[in-house]
C-alpha cells in the first residue's frame, strides 16, 4: 500500500478551500483567476493552495505561461476512494469473523462449564 | 465468507463535528467480547479483515500508558501495521486508545463502549479526530453507507463541500 502517497492526497485533502477548489475543477478547468473569484482570497494565496493540490498530483497545468489553466486529476483521488474503501471492508470482514468467533467462545465456556 | 444467517450490520454516525460512531451488535456477553477485544490470544482470529490477511504481530500491554503494536501480513509480502496507546482500561466496558496508521494519516483517540442486555452486547466504538477536516475527509471517503464508493461518489461530496 502506497502510504506515502495517501499522505500527501489526505494532506491536501484537509484543506476545506483546497476540497472547494476540486470541487470547481469537477465542472471543468478553470484559471487561477476563476478559481480565485469565489473566494475572498488573493491570487497568490490561491496559488499557493494550487501549487499543494499538484504537488499531491490532484491537479495538473497546462503549459500556457499566462494562462496555465488547472485540470482535476482523478488517480489520486481514486486511489484515496480505494483505500477507505478497503479500511471499511477491513472492519466489517472482521466484525463478521468477531460474530463467529464470539460463537466459538460461548459453546467453549458451555462445555467447560458441564464438564465441572 | 457467507454471512446469509447474520443480520448484525455496522451503522455509522456522526455525534459531533470531529467523530464518526461505530456501533453493532453482538450476541455474546460483554466479558466475552471484551476479550476478544483486549486479548492477543483472541484479536488474531478475528481482527484480518478480508480473506488472505494474516495478523503475525499482536502486541498489548493492557493499562493506561501502555503500548500496542499491530502487523498484518498478506501471502504476498504486502503488510500493513498500527499502533497506539491505551488511555483509559475500565474491563469490561470502556477501553480508550489513540491509533494511528504512520504517516501524516491523522493520529485518532478511538472510545470503545461495550453494554450488554439480555445476553447481547452493543459495541460503540466513537474514533475522534484531530479536526473536523480530517473527519470529513475520513467520512467523504470511507464511512459513507453503501457497498462501493466511486469517484462519482467523492466528486459529488466535493461539490457538495463547496455549495457549503
Amino acid at each position: 500500500m502506497a502510504m506515502d502517497q495517501l499522505s500527501t492526497t489526505f494532506s491536501a485533502l484537509a484543506d476545506p478551500t483546497r476540497r472547494a477548489i476540486l470541487a470547481r475543477l469537477t465542472a471543468g478547468e478553470a484559471t487561477v483567476k476563476e478559481l480565485s473569484a469565489p473566494f475572498a482570497m488573493s491570487g497568490p494565496a490561491v496559488s499557493k493552495h494550487l501549487r499543494v493540490l499538484e504537488r499531491a498530483g490532484l491537479i495538473t497545468r497546462g503549459r500556457d505561461a499566462q494562462w496555465r489553466p488547472c485540470r482535476l486529476e482523478a488517480a489520486p483521488l481514486e486511489e484515496v476512494a480505494e483505500w477507505a474503501e478497503n479500511y471499511r471492508r477491513f472492519w466489517d470482514a472482521s466484525y463478521e469473523r468477531l460474530d463467529d468467533y464470539l460463537q466459538d467462545l460461548k459453546e467453549k465456556e458451555r462445555t467447560h462449564d458441564n464438564g465441572k | 465468507m457467507t454471512t446469509a444467517s447474520k443480520s448484525a450490520e455496522t451503522t455509522y454516525t456522526t455525534p459531533s463535528d470531529r467523530e464518526i460512531l461505530g456501533m453493532r451488535v453482538f450476541d455474546a456477553p460483554r466479558e466475552l467480547v471484551w476479550a476478544a477485544w483486549t486479548s492477543p490470544e483472541h484479536l488474531p482470529h478475528w481482527l484480518l479483515g478480508p480473506e488472505g490477511w494474516t495478523m503475525p504481530v499482536c502486541e498489548i500491554d493492557l493499562r493506561p500508558g501502555g503500548a500496542w503494536h499491530f502487523v498484518w501480513r498478506r501471502s504476498d509480502g504486502t503488510e500493513m501495521e498500527m499502533r497506539g496507546e491505551y488511555r483509559e482500561v475500565e474491563p469490561p466496558e470502556r477501553l480508550v486508545h489513540t491509533e494511528s496508521w504512520g504517516g501524516d494519516w491523522p493520529e485518532t483517540l478511538n472510545t470503545l463502549i461495550l453494554s450488554e442486555e439480555h445476553g447481547k452486547t452493543t459495541m460503540a466504538q466513537t474514533v475522534l479526530y484531530p479536526s473536523k477536516e480530517a473527519r470529513d475527509a475520513a467520512l467523504a471517503t470511507g464511512m459513507k453507507k453503501g457497498a462501493s464508493i466511486s469517484f462519482e461518489r467523492l466528486d459529488e461530496y466535493l461539490r457538495t463541500m463547496a455549495g457549503a
